[in-house]
């Protein structure tokens, strides 16, 4: 066990000191400052205001940019270190490759999780100086949203790292799944839609089997827990399981997703040549 | 100690070792010689159980490099051709080696000193900010504090000036009883008082296989 810790404690420290972290954690941080000085807060659309706006805001555009962030700061963790030959001289100590894989996905996941996780703490902290009402469960439930999302993405990201032999292709893969999962919010899914090729079930189905779709649902239903203003597309989902339910399976399913990745770019990498 | 048995491994249609044989016992210092993509790179990456071979087998005091790597890289220490651009400090490298490989970091310190390598001053600078020599000589400290009974080096003295390479040599001539040297070098002369057999491979085969 003390090897994993030490990888997963010399991954964070190194990562904290990389230029990627700063501009990852401004660009967090920062938009949560810009958020106040714009006065979201002041401000009130559908029915939302306070910290509950800028927290709904904060999580809409945290859905396009997490997964981004996570995935190209991470898919090149491993396949950069074979690259480079930092693993040919990394691995040739007494570590198992267990330890080596899941302790830099450890530390990995606390350097991509904190800084999202600490806007929004700074965002109760000085919400609750100016008085305004602090959304608990909204806070929690975003907490929750936002470690499943975070594993979600890290878990694929590490299985793309395994198999890919150079950091550029790793790069292009990562691009690319994230365009395709950001194409089937809704652009894919409208026009298949619009084409009438599937029905309406199969094609929601699709959508909420993807992370960034159910992550985005579940953020909208604490706010409106009947889901109206998503249209009928609530229906299906509200239909079929209560809004608890369906929250844990926002937290769940994204979870249960990046493990199994992880798991999988773990086989690949015990499996393939090391470097 | 090292035995490699009817040994192949390709990289799509390249063979990279084609059914290479040879034991390296106790008390043998190796020159491993060819020219580059003879495979002296790939033998030592399968000895380090790096490679999952295609066909035959690798084993060290009897162990699968591959499936017991804990217990058989207890037994090695390697520095690789060039050092790798590793981000972390000094410090933080020591600690992971020390932790790791359970090595006494005076040890990397008083063959830090040996080397002429001023460590102390160094302790907080990322490793990959050193200059290649700095760096050579600290793997090398590392290799030597160890204490292993194989010590591999694949082009270990390409980045030091002569009186590091005197040092160097010195250094593991007072290491190098009851254990295996096994040198990749294209430059036999450098190595010469050191090593006790001299290994030449071309197109993935061992082509000859002498003692001095």
């Amino acid at each position: 066990m003390k090897n994993l810790y030490l990888i997963a404690y010399l991954d964070l420290k190194e990562s904290i000191r990389a230029k990627w972290f700063v501009v990852y954690s401004l660009v967090f941080g920062g938009m949560i400052a810009l958020f106040f000085i714009a006065g979201v807060t002041e401000s009130q659309v559908m029915g939302f205001s306070g910290l509950s706006r800028l927290l709904l805001m904060y999580i809409q555009i945290t859905i396009v940019i997490l997964p981004i962030f996570i995935l190209i700061t991470t898919v090149r963790s491993i396949s950069g270190d074979r690259d480079n030959h930092i693993l040919e001289y990394m691995l040739s100590f007494p570590i198992s490759l267990k330890q080596y894989y899941w302790g830099k996905i450890i530390g990995r996941f606390i350097t991509v999780y904190l800084p999202v996780l600490f806007a929004m703490v700074i965002a109760i902290i000085y919400g609750s100086f100016k008085g305004a009402a602090i959304p608990w469960s909204i806070f929690f439930l975003y907490t929750g949203l936002l470690f499943a999302m975070s594993s979600a993405f890290l878990g694929i990201a590490f299985f793309i790292s395994s198999f890919v032999k150079s950091s550029e292709v790793a790069l292009g893969i990562a691009f690319f799944v994230w365009i395709f999962l950001l194409a089937f919010i809704d652009i894919a899914l409208i026009s298949l839609m619009m084409q009438n090729r599937f029905n309406e079930e199969l094609i929601i189905f699709i959508a909420l089997a993807n992370p960034m779709e159910i992550f985005r649902v579940a953020a909208i239903s604490l706010f409106d827990p009947e889901l109206t203003v998503m249209g009928p597309v609530a229906f299906y989902i509200l239909d079929s399981m209560s809004q608890m339910v369906f929250v844990l399976i926002s937290i769940g399913y994204p979870l249960f997703i990046g493990l199994l990745f992880a798991f999988m770019g773990y086989k690949i990498f015990e499996k393939k040549d090391l470097v | 100690m090292i035995k490699i048995n009817n040994l192949t491994k390709k990289f799509g249609s390249h063979v990279s070792l084609d059914n290479v044989s040879c034991e390296f016992n106790k008390n043998e210092s190796i020159a491993l010689m060819g020219a580059n993509g003879a495979g002296k790179t790939t033998l030592i990456r399968s000895i380090l159980g790096y490679y999952h071979p295609d066909a035959g087998d690798v084993s060290i005091n009897g162990l699968d490099p591959i499936k017991q790597r804990i217990e058989v890289l207890k037994e090695i220490s390697f520095v690789p051709q060039l050092p790798p651009p590793i981000k972390l400090n000094i410090e933080e490298l020591i600690q992971y080696i020390c932790i790791s490989a359970d090595v006494d970091k005076e040890k990397i310190l008083y063959y830090s000193n040996e080397m002429k390598l001023d460590l102390k001053t160094n302790m907080g600078k990322s490793f990959f900010k050193l200059s290649g020599g700095m760096k050579q000589k600290l793997l090398i400290a590392i290799s030597l504090a160890k204490k292993s009974n194989i010590i591999i080096y694949d082009e270990p003295t390409a980045n030091l000036d002569p009186k590091a390479r005197d040092d160097f040599y010195r250094l593991l001539k007072q290491n190098e009883e009851e254990k295996v040297l096994l040198f990749v070098t294209h430059r036999l002369e450098e190595v010469k008082d050191l090593v006790n057999r001299q290994i030449y491979m071309d197109l993935g085969k061992v082509v000859s296989d002498d003692k001095i």
